[in-house]
C-alpha cells in the first residue's frame, strides 16, 4: 500500500509548512493526530494526503485536548507520533503535553506561532509561545525545543525533534512561526539511507521477568527503557505519581524522586541537546542572540553593522530549550552586551537575563509583522555607542 | 472432612494480586464491575497480552490499575482519544475504557460522541454513580434533578444525561446497561462488546453510598443494592428516551438490558486508501 | 545581485502560482537563491492579492519585500495599491488590457496576458503568460529553468497548455524588443 515514496529525496520549493511535514515524514512518522488551526494547517492537510498514501494514521481530532492525548496513546503503542498547532490549540494541549512528560511518552509537536494572547492574530506572525513551550503544563518537567529561520529547517528540526524525543523520552516541540511556515525556500532531502535516526531505548527484560521495572532508569541517562502496548509487558502507565513499577505512588519521597529524575534526565544532559550556531562571533564585542524568523532579519542587522566597522556577532538558537545558558555564561567574559530581538514583549531575553551580569537590551515588538532588521540595527548602533 | 485450603482462584490471573487491596470504600459497586471484566477476559479467548484498558481520572479509573493487561490512567476526560489512538496503532488489541460517569460525560463528553460516531473499534465500560465520588460527592452531569451533593447542596438544578439513549444518538453499535447486582448479564454484555467490532458502550450503575446514597437517603449499600433488586425490570427494547433515571423516584422502574447491537464499518482511518487499492 | 519582485492582481488570476513558478525555476533551476512569500490576513481580503519573490545570488536572510524593483500588476487595483512602493527606475511589467498606467507614469512594459491565453484557449493560464513575459524582458528566470519549473509543478495533463502559455509570453518579450 505504497504508492507514493515517504522521503521525497531531492530538492524541492516548499512551504516551511510543508516542509515540517515532509521532516515528519522522513523521521518515520506513523501517525498524526491534530486539529485544524491557521497558520498550521497546511502542515495537516500535507500529512492528510502524504500518511495514508504510505500506509501511515492521519486522523483529525475533535480537538487539540483529544489530539495530544491521542499521540501518547500512540507513541506508547510504539507509534512515531506527531502533531501541529498553533498558540490556542498549543494551550489546550498543555493538560496532556504533562502526560507525555509524566509517561515519558516521545512525541513531537510544531507550533506555527501566531500573534497572541487569545485568539489573537490568526494569520501573522509571533513569537510569543516560547515561554508556554517552556512551562505552559503545570508541575516542574523537561522539555527539548526548537525554533527553524527557514523551510530547510522546518524539515531538519523535525527530524531532530523526533530524534531528541525518543532519546530522551520527552515531548519535543518546533516552535517554528507564521512567517517560517508560510515562506517557501528551496528545501534539500536526503536519501533515506542519510535520515539521522535514534532508535528508543528497549527492555533487555523479557516480559514477567519479575526483576523488570519498567519505570526504572538503570543507566546514566536517567531514561528507562520503553514498553509498548500489545508486546506482552502488561505495564501500567500512570498520569499519578509512580513508583518504578509504574504503580500509583502518592507520597512525598516517591514524587521527589520521580520529578527529580524526569527534570535531571535532560538538566545533566543538556549538552547532548543543545544546538546553535554562532554568526562572527569570534571576536565580538557585541552579541546578538536571535532565533526563528527573527534571526534573518538579525542575520542582516548584523552584516549592516559590520560594515560600519561595529564588532557584533550573533548567537542563533536551534533549540531554544534547554536554553544554552552556559554558553551566555561563557559569551559574558568576551562582549559587553546582548541585544535580543523577539516578536514577543521579552521572553527569552529574560533567560538571558538569568545568566548574565552584562546589560540585555530587548528589541520587541508585540507581533502581526516580521521584525524588521532597522530596530535591531538601531539598538545595536545604541549599545555601541553607549559601551 | 479433609479441610479445603483454595490458594488461588482462576480469576487471580487477571489481576495485579500485589496491588490488593484496592482503594474502593465498603459498599462501593466498582467491585462486582471489575470482576464482570476480568471474567470477561478469562472467557474471551483473547490472551490478556492483547487487551488494554485505559482510564481516565475518578474511583472507576483506578481500575486499569489493578488489572494484569496493559493499563493507562490518563489525564481526566482523555481516556478515549487516547484508547483511539491504541485501537488504531495496534489494531490487533482489545481496547477497554473502564472509567466514570462524570470523566466520560462531564470533562470529556465531546471525545465520547466523537468516538462514537467515528465508530471507533474500543469498548467503554461506564460506572455510573451519580455522582463525583472521588473528590467527596459533587454534583455530576448524571445527577439527577433535584438530588443533593456537596456543589448542589439545595437540590441540583440540572437535569441528567440519559447514557443509553446519547450513546445509542451518537452511533455506538452495541449499547447495555446493568447494575453492579447483575454480575452475570454485565459479564455477558462486556462479553458481547468484546465480540464486536467498534464502539460498544456498558453502563453500569453502581451504589457510591457514601458521595450520593448518604445525602440522597437511599441509605447504605445494602439498601441502595436492594433497590436495584426490587425496582430493576429487564426490557431490551425499551424506547430509550424512556431510559431517564432517578433512583429517588419511587414510580418508576430501573429499565435494564442490551438496547443496541447492530453492524457498522469500524473506524478505520486507511479505509478509503484500502478502497481506492480495491478498485 | 538580491532582486526583489511583487506580482499582483486579482483573486483567482492565480498570483501565487506566478510567483511560485518565478522562485522555483530560480532556486531549483537556475542555481540562485529564492523566497517566496505572500500576504495572509486582513491584508489578503478584498480583491487584490500578490506573492512578493525575492531572487539572490546569494542566501537571502530578510525574505520581505519593502520596495520592489520589479512590479508586475495584472489588474488595475493591485497596480494602483503597490505602484508606490515601487523604487524609483524600478522595472514595471504590466497585463496592457487590464491595468492602465498613471498619466505620468514612467517607462513600462505591457502585455495583453489575458487576451494571449484566450487565443490558447483557457484564459486561465495568463498568470503563466506573464510568467513567460517575466522570464523574456528581465531574465532573472532563464526559459529553461521556467519550463522545469511548470513540468514539476502542474498537473501533467495542464503542463502543454502552460507551456504554451509561458513560452508565447516570453516569445511576445523577445519580439517587443526586437521592433
Amino acid at each position: 500500500m505504497s504508492p507514493e515514496e515517504r522521503v521525497l529525496t531531492g530538492s524541492h520549493f516548499l512551504l516551511g509548512d510543508h516542509a515540517c511535514a515532509e521532516g515528519g515524514l522522513a523521521a518515520g512518522c506513523d501517525f498524526f493526530a491534530g486539529y485544524p488551526i491557521t497558520p498550521s494547517t497546511e502542515v495537516a492537510e500535507r500529512l492528510a494526503r502524504r500518511l495514508p498514501a504510505v500506509g501511515s494514521i492521519f486522523i483529525q481530532m475533535e480537538d487539540e485536548l483529544a489530539s495530544m492525548a491521542a499521540l501518547v496513546g500512540a507513541s506508547l503503542s510504539g507509534a512515531r507520533a506527531m502533531s501541529a498547532t498553533s498558540g490556542p490549540g498549543f494551550s489546550l494541549m498543555m493538560e496532556n503535553i504533562g502526560m507525555a512528560v509524566m509517561m515519558e511518552a516521545p512525541c513531537v509537536v510544531v507550533n506555527i506561532q501566531r500573534g497572541a494572547p487569545s485568539t489573537g492574530l490568526p494569520t501573522l506572525v509571533g513569537q510569543s509561545d516560547m515561554m508556554q513551550a517552556r512551562w505552559g503544563s503545570h508541575g516542574d518537567y523537561e522539555i527539548a525545543a526548537y525554533s527553524p529561520s527557514s523551510p530547510q529547517e522546518c524539515f531538519d528540526h523535525v527530524i531532530k525533534a523526533f530524534n531528541t524525543a525518543d532519546r530522551w523520552r520527552i515531548p519535543v516541540f518546533v516552535m517554528a512561526d507564521e512567517l517560517i511556515g508560510h515562506m517557501s525556500e528551496r528545501v534539500v532531502i536526503p536519501p533515506a539511507d542519510q535520515i539521522p535516526r535514534v532508535e528508543r531505548k528497549r527492555p533487555r527484560h523479557k516480559p514477567d521477568d519479575p526483576d523488570f521495572l519498567h519505570c526504572l532508569a538503570e543507566d546514566e541517562d536517567l531514561v528507562p527503557p520503553i514498553v509498548h502496548a500489545g508486546e506482552g509487558y502488561r505495564a501500567n502507565f500512570d498520569s499519578l505519581t509512580h513508583d518504578e513499577k509504574g504503580y500509583p505512588a502518592t507520597f512525598p519521597e516517591p514524587h521527589d524522586r520521580l520529578v527529580r529524575r524526569l527534570v535531571d534526565k535532560i538538566r545533566l544532559h543538556t549538552d547532548q541537546i543543545i544546538e546553535y550556531e554562532e554568526i562572527f562571533m569570534d571576536d565580538a564585542e557585541l552579541a546578538v542572540i536571535a532565533y526563528g524568523s527573527t534571526a534573518r532579519s538579525a542575520r542582516r542587522a548584523i552584516n549592516e553593522a559590520r560594515r560600519e566597522g561595529v564588532r557584533v556577532g550573533l548567537l542563533r538558537l536551534i533549540t531554544v530549550w534547554p536554553f544554552p545558558e552556559n554558553k551566555v555564561k561563557e559569551l559574558s567574559n568576551q562582549v559587553k552586551a546582548f541585544v535580543v530581538p523577539e516578536l514577543n514583549l521579552g521572553q527569552m531575553s529574560r533567560e538571558v537575563e538569568r545568566f548574565t551580569s552584562l546589560p540585555v537590551i530587548g528589541v520587541n515588538h508585540a507581533g502581526g509583522v516580521m521584525m524588521a532588521p532597522d530596530p535591531i540595527l538601531d539598538a545595536i548602533r545604541e549599545v555601541k555607542k553607549n559601551a | 472432612m479433609p479441610e479445603i485450603v483454595v490458594e488461588s482462584h482462576p480469576i487471580d490471573t487477571v489481576f495485579r494480586t500485589e496491588r490488593l487491596p484496592h482503594i474502593f470504600c465498603p459498599g462501593c459497586g466498582i467491585g462486582p464491575a471489575v470482576h464482570a471484566y476480568a471474567q470477561a477476559i478469562l472467557e474471551s479467548g483473547i490472551p490478556k497480552e492483547r487487551h488494554a484498558c485505559v482510564s481516565g481520572i475518578g474511583c472507576s479509573a483506578r481500575v486499569p490499575g489493578y488489572m494484569d493487561v496493559d493499563s493507562y490512567h490518563t489525564t481526566h476526560g482523555r481516556p478515549i482519544p487516547f484508547a483511539t489512538a491504541i485501537a488504531v496503532v495496534k489494531p490487533e488489541m482489545e481496547v477497554t475504557v473502564f472509567s466514570g460517569d462524570g470523566d466520560l460525560f462531564g470533562i470529556g463528553g465531546n471525545h465520547f460522541i466523537h468516538a462514537a460516531r467515528r465508530n471507533v473499534d474500543i469498548n467503554i465500560i461506564c460506572i455510573n454513580n451519580f455522582n463525583y465520588g472521588m473528590t467527596g460527592g459533587q454534583v455530576g452531569p448524571t445527577t439527577p434533578l433535584g438530588a443533593k451533593a456537596s456543589t448542589a447542596p439545595y437540590g441540583n438544578t440540572e437535569p441528567a444525561f440519559n447514557l443509553p439513549y446519547l450513546a445509542a444518538a451518537t452511533g455506538a453499535v452495541f449499547v447495555a446497561r446493568w447494575t453492579a447486582l447483575h454480575v452475570r448479564q454485565l459479564k455477558e454484555a462486556i462479553l458481547r462488546a468484546m465480540q464486536k467490532k467498534g464502539f460498544t458502550f456498558i453502563e453500569v450503575l453502581a451504589p457510591c453510598p457514601v458521595g450520593f446514597g448518604s445525602p440522597n437517603d437511599l441509605g447504605d449499600a445494602i439498601e441502595e443494592v436492594w433497590l436495584y433488586r426490587e425496582r430493576c425490570v429487564v426490557d431490551h427494547s425499551v424506547y430509550l428516551p424512556d431510559l431517564e433515571l432517578d433512583l429517588r423516584r419511587k414510580d418508576k422502574p430501573f429499565v435494564m438490558g442490551n438496547f443496541v447491537d447492530i453492524e457498522k464499518e469500524p473506524f478505520d482511518p486507511l479505509a478509503m486508501m484500502k478502497k481506492k487499492e480495491g478498485e | 545581485m538580491r532582486h526583489d519582485i511583487r506580482v499582483a492582481g486579482f483573486g483567482g488570476q492565480g498570483m501565487l502560482l506566478a510567483g511560485l513558478l518565478i522562485g522555483k525555476a530560480a532556486a531549483l533551476y537556475d542555481g540562485k537563491e529564492a523566497v517566496l512569500t505572500q500576504s495572509y490576513g486582513p491584508e489578503a481580503r478584498g480583491g487584490a492579492s500578490n506573492a512578493d519573490v525575492i531572487i539572490d545570488d546569494d542566501p537571502i536572510d530578510y525574505p520581505l519585500i519593502t520596495n520592489p524593483d520589479h512590479f508586475v500588476p495584472m489588474f488595475q487595483e493591485a497596480y494602483e495599491r503597490y505602484r508606490p512602493s515601487l523604487v524609483k527606475d524600478g522595472i514595471l511589467l504590466i497585463e496592457s488590457d487590464l491595468v492602465r498606467p498613471f498619466a505620468d507614469e514612467g517607462p513600462y512594459r505591457g502585455i495583453p496576458a489575458t487576451r494571449i491565453a484566450e487565443e490558447l484557449g483557457r484564459r486561465i493560464v495568463a498568470n503563466v503568460v506573464m510568467v513567460g513575459f517575466f522570464s523574456g524582458a528581465t531574465g532573472l528566470i532563464s526559459p529553461q529553468a521556467g519550463e522545469q519549473a511548470i513540468r514539476n509543478t502542474l498537473r501533467p495533463r495542464l503542463v502543454d497548455l502552460n507551456l504554451k502559455a509561458f513560452n508565447a509570453g516570453y516569445d511576445y518579450a523577445k519580439k517587443q524588443e526586437a521592433s
